[in-house]
């Protein structure tokens, strides 16, 4: 068995009074897709919005326990945490591009990052966008506004965006909840590609979509994990019986 | 009987919303009152000096022996204790602004934001008073040439009394940039000064825009900081250091003057007022435009 990205034991998290992981232990397999499933409420959106530290701008928000990167601890306090949202991107549950130009959405980034050489910027643009499958869609136009595009172009401008700094992992929040079927289809082909270079966590309540893109499924439930195994298991032969529950549409 | 009783109740309400409407409409037929009594003196005033004359001549002396009527130079003391006041508003009010809408804690916005308002609520005359007794004074031992009263310390006091206006709404502006857009920029990597200066402060410029033309506006239409501290002398010049006559003062001073009613010099306040008029109802139409579009691209 591979390394794995993330070492997750006895994670808890919490925002002010209301706990909302009970103690999560899972491994995190590199260049595999790790599905997240499981009922709203049910805290796959604070585990993955856990990993790259993303919830540290709610308030009150705190988690605990051993969560591992690569044997870091990153939730240590010497933990650089834009240099780790660096190597963590991630893309939300609603298109986020800025109130930029399409090129300059990605532009932003890199000089973020200390680019500056605008041959390498321009290269850099045109190479996140065709590994996002959105160049030839957009070439023509990279000064226009990036909120002018579809819902489904606005997310694979984010990807892109986050495919240019090149992350380890990639952290997807249900990323096709507000889009349409074929803009759907096209986000999980992309998922689909990028495994082979990167370690993707995925939160989805779409069971087909979890069972269509990943390899290993987690189904939480009321911020436990009840079960986490081979996506291929998991929905044909669930050893829990609420797990069972949830794949077949009884409750959800 | 009981039909009575709805015909009566019928009767309450229809009178209730008479007198809201009516209530309502007071405010309206005030301002309408007052641009008509406006624009029947400033006709008035008209029909004696030329509007070119008035809008060219370098020299306002209504109350001379020597009649000059040209607004120039009351024009020139608003717009330059109005630019004094903004080069100390903007930046200042700006960074606050950033500070309480990316940095600080809900304990410390909590805090400062109703100290803020009282601040504002300070009343101009003790602003005044503050510019020609503690701040010209003080100013005068770094600048020697610093008349008693002046440009540069009551706009700088004005300056102070809009940082609260500032604050608050480009606070406002900021805060309405939907949280995803910040979520966006941390999950690639940025630091909150980049999240900042680069992504929230671009996104809600037109609305930063707006509160500082809004700004601007007060700072025009701002009466007693400048009647008390920066002098009742109209002057056609840019230099911060000696005394100057606003439009707002210039309206006081003849306002609270023997000047009779009814005399060309007294319709000269009504030609003043109405320059202050369209001067801050044009920036206000766009100060309101700019923060209808903010509004449009994100709701």
């Amino acid at each position: 068995m591979q390394n794995p990205t993330f070492e997750i034991k006895a994670m808890r998290a919490s925002y002010g009074a209301k706990e909302v992981l009970k103690g999560i232990d899972i491994n995190i397999l590199s260049n595999s897709v790790t599905a997240i499933i499981g009922p709203s409420g049910c805290g796959k959106s604070t585990f993955i919005r856990s990993l790259n530290r993303i919830n540290d701008l709610i308030p009150n928000f705190h988690a605990s326990g051993d969560i591992l990167y690569r044997g870091e601890d990153i939730y240590s306090g010497d933990v650089d945490v834009v240099d780790l949202r660096r190597r963590i991107g991630m893309v939300f549950q609603k298109p986020n591009p800025f109130p930029k130009s399409i090129y300059d959405n990605i532009a932003y980034v890199l000089r973020v990052h200390g680019f500056d050489m605008r041959e390498m910027i321009d290269e850099i643009v045109e190479k996140s966008l065709r590994k996002a499958a959105l160049w030839d869609e957009v070439k023509d136009n990279l000064k226009q506004n990036a909120l002018t595009l579809s819902g489904g172009q606005q997310q694979r401008l984010c990807i892109a965006r986050t495919l240019a700094i090149e992350p380890e992992v990639l952290l997807f929040d249900e990323p096709c909840s507000a889009l349409d079927p074929i803009s759907t289809a096209k986000v999980e082909e992309l998922i689909h590609q990028l495994k082979q270079n990167y370690t993707i966590v995925i939160v989805t309540h779409n069971m087909q979509q979890a069972a269509r893109v990943s390899d290993h499924s987690a189904f939480f439930l009321m911020g436990e994990l009840i079960e986490f195994g081979k996506t291929q298991d998991i929905f044909t032969k669930p050893v829990d019986a609420r797990t069972e529950a949830y794949i077949t549409g009884r409750f959800g | 009987m009981l039909l009575k009783r709805r015909v009566l109740l019928k009767i309450k309400e229809t009178l209730i919303e008479r007198l809201l409407f009516f209530c309502s409409l007071l405010s309206v037929f005030t301002t309408l009152g007052i641009i008509l009594v406006l624009s029947f003196e400033t006709f008035e005033f008209f029909k004696e000096v030329p509007v070119l004359k008035f809008l060219t001549d370098t020299q306002w002396t209504p109350l001379f022996i020597n009649k000059h009527f040209g607004i120039l130079p009351l024009l020139s003391g608003t717009f330059l204790t109005t630019l004094i006041a903004m080069l100390v508003a903007m930046p200042v009010g700006l960074v606050g602004a950033v500070y309480l809408s990316e940095y600080s804690s809900l304990k410390v916005r909590n805090i400062v934001k109703p100290l803020l308002e009282i601040l504002a609520a300070v009343p101009t005359v003790v602003y005044g008073y503050f510019a020609l007794l503690f701040l010209t004074p003080l100013l005068k031992k770094i600048i020697p040439s610093l008349s008693g009263f002046n440009a540069l310390s009551s706009g700088m006091v004005m300056g102070i009394m809009i940082i609260p206006l500032i604050v608050s709404l480009s606070e406002d502006a900021m805060r309405a940039v939907p949280m995803g857009l910040r979520e966006g920029a941390y999950a690639v990597g940025s630091n909150r000064l980049q999240v900042s200066f680069r992504i929230v402060l671009p996104a809600a410029l037109s609305g930063i825009i707006a509160a500082f033309i809004l700004a601007v506006s007060r700072a025009i239409g701002e009466t007693m900081i400048v009647a008390i501290a920066a002098g009742q002398q109209p002057k056609l010049t840019l230099n911060p250091l000696v005394p100057v006559e606003t439009i707002t003062a210039y309206i006081v001073q003849i306002s609270l003057g023997d000047t009779p009613h009814g005399t060309l010099e007294y319709r000269t306040i009504f030609a003043c007022g109405m320059s202050l008029f369209i001067l801050t109802f044009i920036l206000n139409m766009l100060s309101f435009k700019l923060k209808r579009r903010f509004q449009e691209v994100y709701e």
